[in-house]
């Protein structure tokens, strides 16, 4: 069985690859199939848990940052507000914005609070314990560093710059590679939203 | 970080760690029950046992979260399950220890192990042999198919243990002990032959990226990278890996085959001037 596994593996790519490519009319990048369906456990901004049954039936944006960020951050939340803005009026409240912040020693619940409601009220903010976020990051297959601090204490942290979409039943759907317009999110999340309604 | 943690598999999979156990096993079992005349010698232990080491290492340790991060430690990754692991093993000679097993095993379940057989004979035609050492590399580098490999879990796993497959397959037709003068084993020239084909599509893959102006594999970008390194310099030495490394082993593989054809010179006369006396 051992010495099949190579044309085995290729096949069985071949296709994958073929299901993927059916499906080119997205602006993001189709995930269907290459991740697990969302699931976590976080802290919200109140101390309170954060699981993904808290916005079950929603299409969720899944996003890893800081709130000391300095460009990338902002960019993209400001884009994803601005694309859910442009969705067709009775889709709008059917988007959550997920904002993981992996910066936990800075982002206390007050500070992280006060950073997500500057980006609209369909958004969450929420943290946990580096492990916990580490594996999540591990679940979707991205992972976070910091810098060593400057002398004022301050620390850059690398983290994905891709926005992973999640249907109403929490399968992974869409990746958002950065360079997308919001009309172009927008469009992906109006078909996303029409899909799950039907 | 504890220095335990760096050993410790970052994405534990079962049935890799029993793979390498089971090979390690047999492999140990045979040395112990087998004839003294038959036994390999310390070096091919050491070998062998390093180049399955090397294997494992770079799948089932911190080393492997490099590689899902970073671009050119991913490719030092695939460079030891598609080359040096595979020629480490193959190198060892563990033929006896196959041979070992193989006459363990029950006339019947040998029946059934047949197809088997069937498949490997196929994988080791020369040519295909060679398109798919060469295809697979091609194959998982093809940026879109890259990008889904390294963001499934499951096509994740299934590349890298294509490549270690591959890589055994393949670097067993080139360093199979057998003398192709009294077995069916391939052709010194052949194997020269091979190993020359192989290289060139490397060279030019390895090239390319090198020499790619735009980012090629911006999946390491969009899911972080392992420490803040500029991407283009993730490129560029991930290209050099594909480049440099692969060609010289194939010339040290040819190397060992030339050396091995010379010593075999005038070894078999008779068998020779006997088929010469027939024709």
């Amino acid at each position: 069985m051992r010495r099949m596994l190579p044309l085995w593996s290729v096949f069985v790519a071949l296709m994958l690859a073929g299901c993927t490519g059916k499906e080119e009319n997205w602006h993001g990048k189709d995930i269907s199939g290459l991740m697990p369906e969302l699931e976590f456990q976080l802290q919200g901004t109140n101390g309170q848990p954060v699981t993904a049954a808290d916005s079950k039936g929603a299409i969720r944006l899944l996003y890893f940052g800081f709130t000391s960020c300095p460009d990338v951050c902002p960019t993209t939340l400001t884009d994803l507000r601005r694309s859910v803005r442009q969705l067709p009026e009775q889709y709008q409240d059917d988007v959550t914005t997920l904002f993981v912040s992996v910066d936990p020693r800075r982002d206390t619940p007050e500070r992280l609070a006060s950073y997500v409601d500057f980006f609209g009220d369909r958004i969450v903010g929420m943290t946990a314990k580096e492990p916990a976020l580490r594996k999540l990051a591990k679940r979707y297959r991205t992972t976070f560093g910091y810098d060593d601090p400057d002398a004022s204490g301050n620390y850059n942290v690398s983290h994905s710059s891709a926005v992973y979409v999640f249907d109403r039943d929490g399968d992974a759907r869409l990746l958002l590679r950065p360079g997308l317009s919001p009309e172009q999110i927008s469009e992906d999340l109006a078909r996303l939203a029409r899909e799950s309604r039907s | 970080m504890p220095v335990s943690s760096y050993l410790l598999p970052y994405d534990f999979s079962p049935l890799t760690l029993l793979s390498y156990m089971l090979a390690l096993g047999f492999y140990g079992v045979a040395l112990l029950r087998m004839p003294e005349q038959d036994r390999p010698g310390s070096g091919r232990i050491i070998t062998f046992t390093f180049g399955v080491m090397l294997c494992y290492a770079v799948m089932q340790t911190r080393f492997d979260y490099y590689s899902q991060y970073m671009f050119f430690v991913h490719r030092g990754q695939h460079l030891i399950l598609h080359h040096l692991g595979p020629i480490l093993i193959a190198l060892s000679n563990p033929l006896p220890v196959m041979r070992f097993w193989y006459q363990k095993i029950s006339p019947s379940v040998r029946y059934w192990l047949q197809p088997l057989g069937w498949i490997y004979r196929l994988l080791q035609q020369p040519v295909i042999a060679s398109v798919l050492f060469v295809g697979l590399i091609y194959f998982w580098l093809w940026p879109p198919i890259h990008f889904d490999a390294m963001l499934s879990r499951q096509l994740y796993w299934i590349m890298n243990w294509s490549m270690l497959l591959d890589g055994l397959l393949f670097w067993w037709l080139i360093f199979d002990p057998r003398s192709p003068a009294v077995t069916s084993a391939l052709g010194y020239g052949k194997r020269i032959l091979l190993l020359a084909l192989v290289a060139i599509p490397q060279m030019i893959l390895g090239a390319w990226i090198v020499f790619s102006r735009g980012m090629v594999y911006d999946v390491y970008e969009v899911c972080g990278r392992a420490w803040p390194m500029p991407p283009e310099t993730d490129q560029l030495l991930g290209g050099l890996l594909t480049w440099i490394p692969p060609a010289m082993m194939s010339i040290i593989g040819i190397l060992i085959v030339l050396r091995r054809a010379m010593h075999e010179d005038g070894k078999f006369p008779k068998s020779r001037s006997l088929a010469g006396g027939n024709a």
